[in-house]
């Protein structure tokens, strides 16, 4: 049995030895004082970044924090989230440190008013003034004094042009409250977006704090909902690909990757406006490492960085020399890379007061739950028959027991 | 039985077989998928077996998960093996109370093993800081990573080992232990000559259940991982804003085929350990 222990032990040894094989690093090409002045002091930087958003050495680019432990003698550990509300509370659950962090345009604003980032020393960013003036000085950060744009990008509406007439133009967010596709429709599930767009149909603010206004999305959106098939973020994918739906709001970037596996698709931006998004680098509260993690952000901004990332993730650069080290047909995208008329039409969302956010989140709730009119009674009862029942179990065992003991003496 | 129930039971096993492996098949088949796709299947390629192992991320996921799983599962093999030992002695009442102790974390619902153990790591630290301040101590801190990852994992493995190994002490002859003792041994010699070996099946049962347990926990994992180490359930699902990479398909179906041989393996060896034990007892009955 001992050697059998061992043998089992042996072949999850191996597992693991045949997985250790780490990709290839490339010599430093353009090392600079700036980046070498750490080498050797065993640094250590704690990156906390979405899933897949980043560039790591597939498809032929770079393979970015490689590339930065290469260049700056710095490790880097890399851990990644799946959403702003994720990131949120595990910085709020105290704990962990980490030191770069790159959450959305609105979660960037509702940090700041709750103090947990750290204001930027812009001079030790010198690469800031890589980033296209369009982006500097945002809403959610008016002077840039906490973060630095990573990726950029606008929603809009994938459709599959096989399941709506041909003649057929989209140029509104209606299109998505039409009783023809009833069924065919996909909708965010995540309720900053979900709710935007009423918004944007209904001609308000993205960023409304009115509670009328808010309560006109809400009854849209119900009244959507019969139409609506799911509400899902990264399912979209195989539906739209597998042309199990008509229509879905979804992110540019991630539309054109659909549109590449089936050219069935296509992307409509509606007149009445979308979403702005910015995704930037922050360094929050409690960071051990602020002049590394500078360093990093810095990088992050570096053309030849922020190209790679760009053309792996799909979504658009700030960057404007990164511009034209992409590959021409990315960077000439019209989705990807919109017209300034369309970038015009747009809002960013910014942080929400305490009281919205509780209507939205109320709302958010009382729109995704099924049944609306449940019992108040529902839990007590449950909770009070699961008693009974444990209870009963267990009387009805002892007295087994004792009327076997009967028959025993 | 007759011909006809003998078919019912084959289709029946057929259905249950089927309903088990086709979702492994078709991740296998998937894994070898050259677009993106987890509709259409457009051509073949091992693209994504290549690409797997030099993804950082996912590799350097997979060493943390088998690490954190292979750390814990063998202590609380160990520390839960002792344990069953020590209840096995108690007196009858007082062993009652503590194994519904012991039994209670796996009725606990995850997430709240996970958020209190989160809050547990977080009050430790501030102590720990508390002390390092005020008595100008260097007690090193309690880091959110690696070792609170395992501590949890070895936590919530215990009662699964302790569970394991109860029986197989039931089922043990004490008289053996005793006869050991009269005929030489000293106590330690008595429990891993005689002990150790009987209960061995309830003792490699245990490690393996916790080794799954831990491989594959995502909720509490996901309470206590911290910015350093990240294991691989975690890395998976926070691709799923953007789009779970097929490199995990592939990295699937890797580990299901080690699992396989590592199974085939054990029951071929058994078979023959079995084969060879009734042709020594044949030799011995001719002789």
């Amino acid at each position: 049995m001992r050697k059998l222990f061992i043998l089992l032990m042996l072949c999850f040894v191996c597992l693991m030895l045949s997985l250790l094989v780490y990709a290839e690093l490339e010599d430093p090409s353009t090392a600079e004082d700036y980046y070498t002045r750490f080498m050797g002091q065993n640094i250590s930087l704690n990156v906390y970044n979405w899933g897949e958003y980043i560039s790591d050495g597939n498809y032929d680019l770079m393979n970015v924090n490689a590339e930065f432990e290469a260049l700056t003698g710095i490790r880097v550990y890399y851990t990644t989230y799946a959403t702003n509300e994720e990131l949120y509370s595990k910085l709020r659950g105290g704990g962990a440190s980490y030191d770069v962090i790159i959450p959305s345009d609105y979660m960037i604003s509702r940090m700041i008013i709750e103090d947990m980032l750290e204001p930027l020393d812009l001079a030790n960013i010198p690469n800031l003034s890589e980033v296209g003036d369009e982006f500097l000085n945002p809403s959610y950060d008016p002077d840039n004094r906490y973060s630095v744009p990573y990726m950029w990008g606008i929603t809009g509406i994938i459709y599959n042009t096989t399941m709506i007439d041909e003649d057929e133009e989209i140029t509104s967010w209606d299109i998505l409250w039409d009783q023809r596709f009833m069924g065919q429709i996909l909708m965010f599930s995540n309720q900053r977006d979900a709710f935007g767009i009423a918004q944007f149909r209904r001609g308000f603010s993205a960023n409304t704090t009115d509670p009328d206004e808010l309560k006109a999305c809400l009854d849209d959106l119900k009244e959507q909902k019969l139409l609506v098939q799911a509400y899902v973020m990264d399912e979209i994918f195989d539906k739209m690909l597998g042309g199990e739906a008509a229509l879905a709001p979804y992110y540019a970037g991630d539309a054109m990757i659909m549109m590449e596996e089936n050219p069935d698709l296509d992307f409509a931006i509606p007149e009445e406006g979308v979403n702005f998004f910015v995704d930037a680098a922050c360094i929050p509260k409690g960071s051990r490492r602020k002049q590394a993690a500078e360093m990093y952000i810095n990088f992050l901004c570096e053309p030849e960085v922020s190209a790679a990332n760009s053309e792996y993730i799909g979504y658009a650069t700030p960057i404007t020399k990164a511009l034209e080290l992409v590959d021409e047909e990315f960077a000439e995208n019209p989705i990807v890379f919109p017209s300034e008329e369309i970038l015009a039409n747009t809002e960013t969302f910014t942080s929400l007061p305490r009281e919205t956010n509780l209507l939205l989140d109320g709302y958010w709730t009382q729109l995704l739950s099924s049944d609306e009119n449940y019992s108040r009674l529902l839990v007590p009862v449950m909770l009070f028959s699961g008693i009974i029942l444990v209870v009963g179990i267990n009387v009805y065992r002892a007295m087994n027991k004792k009327k076997k003991q009967k028959y025993y003496f | 039985m007759t011909n006809k129930l003998r078919w019912y039971a084959k289709t029946y096993i057929g259905f249950i077989l089927a309903f088990f492996y086709i979702p492994i098949l078709v991740m296998i088949a998937y894994s070898f998928n050259e677009s993106k796709s987890r509709t259409f299947f457009t051509g073949f390629t091992l693209d994504w077996y290549n690409r797997l192992f030099t993804n950082d991320l996912i590799i350097s996921s997979l060493q943390n998960t088998l690490i954190i799983a292979f750390a814990a599962s063998i202590t609380a093999t160990v520390i839960g093996t002792a344990a069953a030992i020590g209840l096995y002695n108690m007196n009858k009442w007082l062993k009652s109370v503590m194994l519904n102790f012991t039994y209670l974390p796996i009725v606990n619902p995850e997430i709240i093993t996970g958020v209190s153990f989160m809050l547990l790591f977080v009050s430790i630290q501030a102590l720990i800081e508390g002390i390092n301040t005020s008595f100008g101590a260097a007690i090193p801190m309690l880091e959110f990573g690696r070792a609170t990852l395992i501590l949890a994992h070895i936590t919530f493995c215990l009662p699964y080992v302790i569970l394991n190994v109860m029986p197989k002490l039931r089922q043990m002859d004490k008289n053996i232990y005793e006869a050991a003792l009269d005929l030489g041994c000293n106590e330690w010699q008595a429990f891993y000559k005689i002990v150790v070996p009987d209960i061995m099946p309830g003792i490699i049962a245990g490690f393996l259940t916790s080794f799954t347990m831990s491989l594959d926990d995502f909720i509490i994992s996901y309470f206590v991982t911290g910015p350093t180490s990240q294991t691989l359930p975690i890395t998976i699902f926070s691709m799923t804003r953007r789009r779970v990479s097929p490199e995990i398909n592939a990295l699937s179906a890797i580990i299901f085929v080690v699992v396989l041989l590592v199974l085939l393996t054990l029951n071929f060896y058994d078979i023959r350990r079995e084969k060879h034990m009734l042709k020594r007892m044949e030799v011995r009955s001719r002789a």
